[in-house]
């Protein structure tokens, strides 16, 4: 039961600096939990402390976003791949400026 | 009736086309709806149109008022088009390292330019529209990305035409970005057919487009309802790029590669449909041609190319 995980720049320092890891289980859920036994820290950057993912944390299974797939239940399978993504809609300038602008 | 009283007036209507020779089967079929018909050439000229006209509406915006939206992107030339012929003076502040044939054309539309610093990034860029705004307070805002006009031009035009011309439409497929056309076509199909697929492509940038210092600069446009979706995919540079030359090459369709990020997962939903024995009508929205996007040089080349090419640039 091997995963691939491609992992953003903002996490690398939980995993010694690697792009990709790979992780064990049924679920996302599961799969987090290996992750944090091999990489201390790491789950609890994406997981609030309600036990849900992150507002800002986008995951997706084999290019599909796992919040459309049952979020932390969504189930794995051996050779699936995982990416983790910050949330950052296109036009990163716009809408940080508009954001700045309207007081938000 | 082709014949309309003024430019403004020939936003919307786009025609929808069969791709017979890209669908899977004669009962799995896609459909592309040609969002590069409009005025200036995008589906933002809907969204341009319906915010000033809402501005309008609500008293926000009366003649020669100036307008200030921070992009460079297809919404600050659709804005710059009604502004010219509405009769407002539009800024656009944008970083200074964005291509020039956008400039160009911000510039022959009459709109002003405020550059910020490319070093310094986002950051730098909201200090400098913060200090715009703050020497400006009677400068109006459309802000796209908390804008509900943006979502109802969508619900109001696209939506139902649609729907008029695919009443058997079962999935629509378009890109993320603001979130408006998803928002405003799903919220519409949702009431009116039975069991519609909302399927969302959202482009995946290099990594130099995430490099956050921390996870809570992050960001969700305000439009943005998870509950109007159905699926959401994540679509790679090359896959875009793949599926950009593919329209081209088997449908003699040019479309800029949000389009081709867009077809990526049109087809996925498409094949499915397929392994599980039901028709299906996929329709998908081409948001611009490709015609902005040639000096990348991504049209050419190898994938791994093209990829280098647009390595650290928002795409789509």
């Amino acid at each position: 039961m091997a995963i691939d995980v491609r992992v953003p720049t903002i996490l690398r320092s939980y995993t010694g600096g690697a792009k990709a890891v790979t992780g064990a289980g049924d679920t996302l859920a599961d799969l987090l939990t290996d992750l944090d036994r091999q990489f201390p820290g790491f789950r609890e950057r994406l997981i609030t402390k309600e036990g849900a993912l992150h507002r800002f944390v986008n995951v997706y299974v084999n290019d599909e976003d796992v919040r459309f797939l049952g979020a932390l239940d969504a189930k794995l399978d051996d050779g699936d791949s995982v990416t983790i993504l910050p949330a950052v809609a296109g036009g990163a300038f716009a809408f940080a400026a508009a954001a700045a602008l309207s007081g938000r | 009736m082709a014949r309309y009283d003024s430019l403004l007036d020939a936003t919307g209507n786009t025609p929808l086309i069969g791709l017979p020779r890209l669908s899977p089967s004669p009962e799995v079929r896609l459909w592309a709806k040609l969002e590069d018909r409009n005025p200036t050439g995008s589906v933002k000229d809907r969204v341009a149109l319906w915010m000033v006209r809402a501005a309008e509406a609500e008293g926000r915006l009366r003649p020669g008022d100036t307008i200030l939206e921070p992009t460079s992107g297809n919404t600050g030339i659709g804005l710059a088009m009604v502004a010219k012929l509405r009769g407002y003076r539009l800024v656009c502040v944008m970083p200074e390292n964005v291509s020039s044939e956008r400039v160009t054309l911000l510039r022959m539309y009459g709109a002003e330019i405020i550059f910020s610093p490319a070093q310094g990034g986002s950051n730098k860029a909201v200090a400098v529209a913060k200090e715009i705004a703050a020497e400006h307070p009677d400068w109006v805002l459309m802000y796209q990305y908390g804008n509900e006009a943006n979502a109802r031009a969508h619900y109001e035009t696209t939506g139902p035409e649609l729907l008029r011309d695919l009443p058997t439409l079962t999935h629509f497929v378009a890109g993320l970005g603001t979130t408006g056309t998803l928002m405003g076509v799903g919220r519409y199909l949702r009431e009116k057919v039975e069991g519609v697929q909302i399927v969302a492509a959202e482009p995946r940038y290099g990594e130099l487009v995430y490099g956050l210092r921390n996870l809570d600069e992050g960001y969700v446009p305000e439009l943005y309802d998870a509950s109007v979706l159905t699926r959401r995919f994540s679509v790679g540079t090359q896959d875009a790029v793949l599926r950009t030359r593919q329209l081209v090459d088997v449908e003699g369709l040019f479309v800029g590669f949000s389009t081709g990020a867009v077809l990526h997962a049109a087809l996925a939903v498409a094949h499915e449909a397929v392994k599980q024995g039901k028709p299906a009508d996929v329709a998908f929205l081409v948001a611009d041609g490709g015609w902005k996007y040639l000096s990348t040089g991504a049209y050419g080349g190898t994938l791994a190319d093209a990829e280098n090419a647009l390595e650290g640039q928002l795409w789509a």
